[in-house]
């Protein structure tokens, strides 16, 4: 097992790649066997696209707060006049498509987390056709992103509701901006630098349900984290690096995710939550319920 | 680096669930689960009590819904989690909700109370993110359990031989333990025994349950 990313650099040294580590981790702290392995990933592969289709086809949340806006994406991308490019356009669409589905209690799959779920999926299905991704490919993809948020999960955090949103669509990010790197032909350097700058781009960013959703501002949130995870990974593969490094800027997520007010975790208190606007949709939602 | 709480990669990649949360509705789902496997049986009266971000925002993110529909049995995945307290109204199990302010150790804190005629349980559990959980306290016994490997829980009578007639079993069908608790209510009375393996291979819960003064066994992968 590796516990930091010096180590998982350091011990991906001895296998093919780090998909193969991760799996031969997985083997070890599990039992179970390389083949049931692979089959469990495919299936939250499977998840993850069915996800996104069923999200640009068009969903609503059980609020109506969110849903459509997928839709809306993929007609603008088809139209051709865009302004960023075609691939983090698609990632952003993908992203909002699986979070939309997520909204109206649909099935997803967690990555790290549900409210985080459309950044690894919206990154990869937005670079596969461009990388000609085989599915062998893609589920490596997963394993890579995994181990990279094994660490930052044991080392920070994963939940919005211990350390904000920088944990939660910040850890997301960073693991696909990692994995878009490996997928892309970069090295495990250069992928250990799409985490930092990922995460020190994300770093202090609050988690303030509107109404206890993972509505607003979630849904649109993780657009941003799987667009930052493609430029993060850009950035990457033309050489740009951290001056801190990345287990420094790890340590310095979890540190900011314990001084970060408990109004900022998930409990509806602080942020978008507490705007006039949601207070009153919370009241029009919640508001009979709580009495 | 404080803790290891994340072993697996499919503590990060996955679990494949309902939405919206993966702390507020499939950790919940999945401790309710455990407490009712746990408790062995459908109760008659649930009382749930809510702490931290689990009682500001537990209607929002269908916490509610997803800690009965476990009760009920449901996992993660099952589309019927939003049904969940329609279907145990219709099943006659009374459930309550209790928002509390005190302060817990994590932000997602559960109290689950299950009550039938002759038993009652109660299980302290956190959801830690990602859909993994915690259990801390069962029956006012402090326990850690990540029910991430196979686990067996084990209620027997407090009399001597017990744990050797289930230790000797596990060596029997070859399976390593990785960590074992024991602990009681009182002398002579009600003990619980709960046992972490190494590997995932066949389950022997109907064996254990054969033995003599066993209570119950239930297992957990």
């Amino acid at each position: 097992m590796f516990y930091s990313i010096k180590e998982l650099i350091e011990q991906s040294k001895a296998y093919p790649s780090i998909a193969d580590l991760m799996i031969a981790t997985e083997i070890d702290n599990t039992g179970r066997n390389k083949q049931e392995i692979r089959r469990l990933m495919e299936r939250n592969l499977d998840a993850m696209e069915e996800s996104i289709s069923k999200g640009v086809a068009g969903v609503k949340s059980l609020t109506g707060l969110t849903g459509g806006e997928a839709k809306k994406m993929a007609d603008y991308l088809r139209a051709g006049r865009f302004l960023s490019g075609d691939l983090v356009m698609t990632a952003v669409r993908n992203a909002i498509a699986v979070n939309e589905v997520n909204a109206g209690m649909g099935l997803i799959c967690a990555t790290p987390t549900a409210g985080s779920a459309g950044v690894l999926a919206g990154v990869l299905f937005a670079i596969r056709d461009r990388l000609n991704l085989s599915h062998d490919q893609q589920v490596d993809f997963l394993f890579t992103a995994g181990a990279f948020g094994l660490v930052i999960g044991n080392n920070a955090g994963i939940a919005g509701a211990e350390g904000g949103c920088q944990e939660e669509v910040g850890s997301a990010s960073a693991m696909a901006a990692a994995a878009a790197v490996l997928a892309s032909g970069g090295n495990v350097e250069q992928a250990s630098y799409a985490v930092a700058i990922t995460l020190q781009n994300l770093m202090g960013l609050i988690c303030d349900p509107v109404a206890g959703l993972v509505e607003i501002p979630c849904v649109k949130r993780n657009a941003m984290g799987a667009s930052q995870a493609m430029v993060s990974a850009d950035m990457a593969l033309a050489g740009l690096t951290s001056v801190i490094p990345t287990d420094e800027v790890i340590e310095a997520v979890r540190r900011v995710g314990e001084q970060m007010p408990s109004a900022f975790k998930e409990t509806a208190e602080g942020g978008m939550a507490t705007t006039p606007t949601a207070l009153r949709l919370k009241e029009e939602i919640w508001g009979n319920k709580d009495k | 680096m404080t803790e290891v709480r994340f072993n697996s990669v499919f503590d990060i990649i996955g679990p494949v669930m309902i939405g919206p949360s993966s702390s507020h509705t499939a950790g919940a789902a999945r401790i309710g689960r455990v407490a009712r496997n746990i408790f062995g049986e459908q109760p008659e009266k649930v009382t749930i009590y809510l702490y931290g971000s689990f009682a500001k925002t537990y209607h929002g993110h269908g916490t509610d819904m997803a800690l009965v529909g476990g009760i009920l049995g449901m996992n993660p995945d099952d589309a019927d989690l939003r049904n969940s307290l329609k279907i145990a109204y219709e099943k006659g199990i009374k459930v309550g909700f209790v928002p509390k302010n005190d302060p817990t150790e994590h932000p997602n804190t559960t109290k689950i109370v299950m009550k039938n005629d002759n038993h009652q349980l109660t299980i302290v559990g956190e959801s830690i993110g990602g859909g993994n959980i915690r259990v801390v306290e069962i029956d006012g016994f402090k326990v850690s359990l990540s029910m991430s490997r196979p686990t067996y829980v084990i209620i027997q009578r407090d009399v001597p031989g017990v744990v050797a007639s289930v230790t000797d079993l596990l060596n029997r069908e070859h399976i390593n333990i990785s960590t074992m608790t024991v602990r009681r209510n009182g002398k002579g009375s009600q003990a619980m025994m709960i046992i972490e393996v190494d590997e995932i291979r066949h389950s022997i819960e109907s064996e254990l349950k054969e033995l003599p003064n066993i209570l119950s066994a239930r297992y957990f992968e």
